[in-house]
């Protein structure tokens, strides 16, 4: 029943998620700066605010599942497992073919006999007969997953280990920046092959890797900005007015790093996912993300008469992910952080 | 100069150390011998079979303490896998591969060559493409050439690489047949057909990430002082950008790319895999592909070395060069 057990463990996950964007958004709405920013934001990337929260929707509907409710007919294994909202909108048991259809086709690509589901198949099916669409569909929640899961665990811990670094400095400054200078040394793409190789395939497996050779970065940030923000003169101040270590930390220290590590973990994002598209060809990816399509569609190409739609399907939905947090990133640097604010006047 | 040259080799030295220490996590407390000789032996070998094979390759001994030797013994220490990692790896002697047997320092030595060959024309096509572009933007800054460019930028970096390679391939040398698909050939002429495609796509990967960053150096110097100066006293603008702005904006520029020259040695991993170049790049995939822990062992501890040694030799360029950096 590990199946089962993880699908309503994703189901508390969507619920933590949501009720976490929440209280972020009474945040930002409170908070005259960061809706200030918010608005700026909206204004300036309209359109890529709106695919990534389509990206999010798919994720969070594919999140949500639950056993039961199958198509009649079916075997047993099939009736235990949990089925999300995607799977249950794309019935991907019964929505294939034999093998190989074009977009929109009425027959099959090899043979020529009629399809099960004529002109049904928007982006045609691969190899199996599986929908592309479908497949597309289900690598969003991969994809935000190595991306976004992963750097919403490893920040907190990040800033722990830099903050306290920067603020007490002497021994713990000396341990955490020895340990970051080690970290960085290992070139991160043969870190993360070597953190994947020994501990093995899985999602949670690449996760932690993603996690340990993407923490660095924002240990790194976090570390730098507190050192400064320690000499700050409203720091001395509280701390003359008898304030202790740890409320400095939350009340002054805390939101004045905040912008930057929003702009990390954007930017962090992209590289995350791109990655995971190297492993995939390595053959240490994730099972059913974009690069794994990717990389079993590689050799379409050369068929007679070419198959491009499996490519395609997994490029594009990538791309667009990658672009729109990508022009986020861009537009949000522009906006939060001041080093940048001056340059385009 | 001399205390700060000795401070910091030493400081690299313990960096070293602490990099072995990782890779002895990793490579031996973490994974287990057992499981690297059922990889190397298939599943189904006898029990001998495995212990053999794990004498044979050093895996045998205990990770910390070796009990076998008595108490006052300075074998209880060094005869064991963490003394036996450090002193192997300190001193170069990397053993054989796992996978094959074959000696990994012939290896590494074979496939300098061919992994130079191409990441050394990367760099440099990379780098001067780069900053021929950055300089054409930056002098059209906030006009809607720069505009396009910038936007051009970021969709060239919202590809992944492996669809660069894929689609380079297809169209370049399925499609136009301009150059061989892959390939690899010593004699210089062949060579240069065969590097060609890959140094192309690797090329335009790049390009994107670095002429955003290059231009915004550009744009930064440009608005400074000096600039202004320049202008005042009659420079035109082309003059301006040419002698003042881009000698000014290249020391940051060598900054960010001086940390990345050590990396040529180790080869482009995605483009050496794809286009059959025996380098360095293709051994670690084909080390990742048939669990060849020692191999991989090796290529991640030179990569990390390298690593170290150029930002050394940062540091201390900037210490000669730079008269704010204290040298105490």
């Amino acid at each position: 029943m590990k199946a089962n057990s993880l699908g309503s463990l994703s189901n508390i996950f969507v619920v933590l998620l949501l009720a976490g964007g929440v209280w972020l958004a009474r945040i930002v709405a409170r908070d005259r700066y960061w809706r200030e920013n918010a608005s700026q934001l909206w204004q300036r990337r309209p359109l890529a605010l709106i695919a990534l929260a389509l990206f999010l929707l798919i994720g969070l509907l594919d999140s949500v599942g639950w056993v039961g409710g199958g198509t009649p007919g079916e075997d047993d294994v099939a009736a235990l497992r949990s089925r999300t909202l995607i799977d249950r909108l794309f019935q991907p048991e019964r929505f294939t073919e034999a093998s190989y259809s074009a977009p929109l086709a009425t027959h099959g690509f090899y043979g020529g006999q009629p399809l099960k589901h004529p002109g049904k198949h928007l982006l045609g099916t691969d190899i199996l007969g599986r929908d592309v669409i479908y497949r597309a569909f289900k690598g969003v929640r991969v994809a935000l997953l190595i991306g976004g899961f992963t750097s919403l665990i490893v920040i907190p811990i990040a800033l722990v280990f830099g903050v306290f670094a920067g603020y007490f400095g002497k021994r713990i400054d000396d341990a955490v920046f020895f340990l970051m200078t080690v970290l960085a040394s290992v070139p991160s793409l043969l870190l993360l092959i070597a953190l994947v190789m020994v501990m093995g395939r899985g999602t949670l497996q690449v996760c932690v890797a993603l996690g340990i050779t993407g923490w660095v970065h924002f240990c790194r940030i976090a570390r730098g900005e507190t050192l400064k923000l320690r000499e700050a003169e409203f720091v001395d101040a509280a701390r003359a007015l008898g304030v202790s270590d740890l409320t400095i930390i939350r009340r002054h220290v805390l939101p004045n790093i905040a912008h930057l590590i929003i702009i990390t973990f954007a930017l962090s994002f992209t590289g995350l996912v791109l990655a995971e598209t190297i492993l995939s060809y390595l053959g240490i990816g994730l099972d059913g993300s974009w690069g794994q399509m990717i990389d079993q569609a590689r050799n379409e190409l050369s068929r007679t008469p070419i198959i491009w739609w499996n490519l395609a399907g997994a490029s594009v939905a990538l791309f667009t992910l990658i672009l729109a947090v990508n022009m986020i990133a861009d537009a949000l640097r522009d906006i939060i952080d001041p080093r940048t604010r001056r340059e385009g006047q | 100069m001399g205390a700060y040259l000795i401070r910091r080799l030493f400081y690299g030295l313990i960096t070293v150390l602490g990099v072995l220490l990782l890779l002895f996590v990793l490579f031996f407390a973490v994974t287990d011998p057992d499981d690297i000789a059922r990889k190397a032996m298939g599943e189904r070998a006898r029990p001998e079979v495995y212990a053999l094979w794990k004498k044979n390759h050093g895996y045998d001994r205990p990770l910390l303490f070796n009990r076998a030797h008595a108490a006052g013994d300075t074998r209880r220490y060094t005869d064991t896998l963490l003394f036996d990692h450090y002193r192997r790896m300190l001193t170069f002697d990397f053993g054989n591969s796992d996978a094959d047997d074959s000696p990994i320092a012939r290896r590494l030595k074979e496939g300098m060559g061919p992994s130079l060959s191409l990441t050394v024309p990367l760099f440099a096509f990379g780098l001067v493409l780069g900053v021929l572009l950055a300089l054409f933007v930056a002098f059209f800054r906030e006009t809607y050439i720069d505009r396009a460019v910038l936007v051009l930028c970021m969709l060239t970096m919202s590809i992944a690489g492996l669809l660069y390679i894929i689609s380079g391939q297809y169209l370049i040398g399925m499609l136009l047949k301009w150059f061989p698909i892959s390939g690899f050939a010593f004699e210089p002429y062949l060579a240069s057909r065969f590097l060609a495609l890959p140094v192309l796509v690797g090329v335009v990967s790049g390009i994107g990430a670095d002429v955003r960053l290059y231009r915004t150096i550009f744009v930064e110097e440009s608005n400074r002082d000096y600039v202004r100066t320049a202008r005042a006293k009659g420079c035109g603008e082309v003059r301006v950008m040419l002698a003042h702005v881009l000698r000014n904006a290249l020391i940051p520029i060598l900054s960010n790319v001086v940390i990345t020259i050590p990396f040529l040695f180790t080869g482009a991993l995605l483009l050496e895999s794809f286009f059959g170049i025996p380098g360095l790049g293709s051994l670690t995939v084909e080390a990742i592909q048939g669990n060849d822990f020692s191999t991989l062992r090796t290529m991640v501890y030179l990569g990390a070395l390298l690593f170290i040694a150029g930002q050394i030799l940062t540091d201390i360029s900037y210490a000669l060069a730079d008269p704010r950096v204290r040298l105490t």
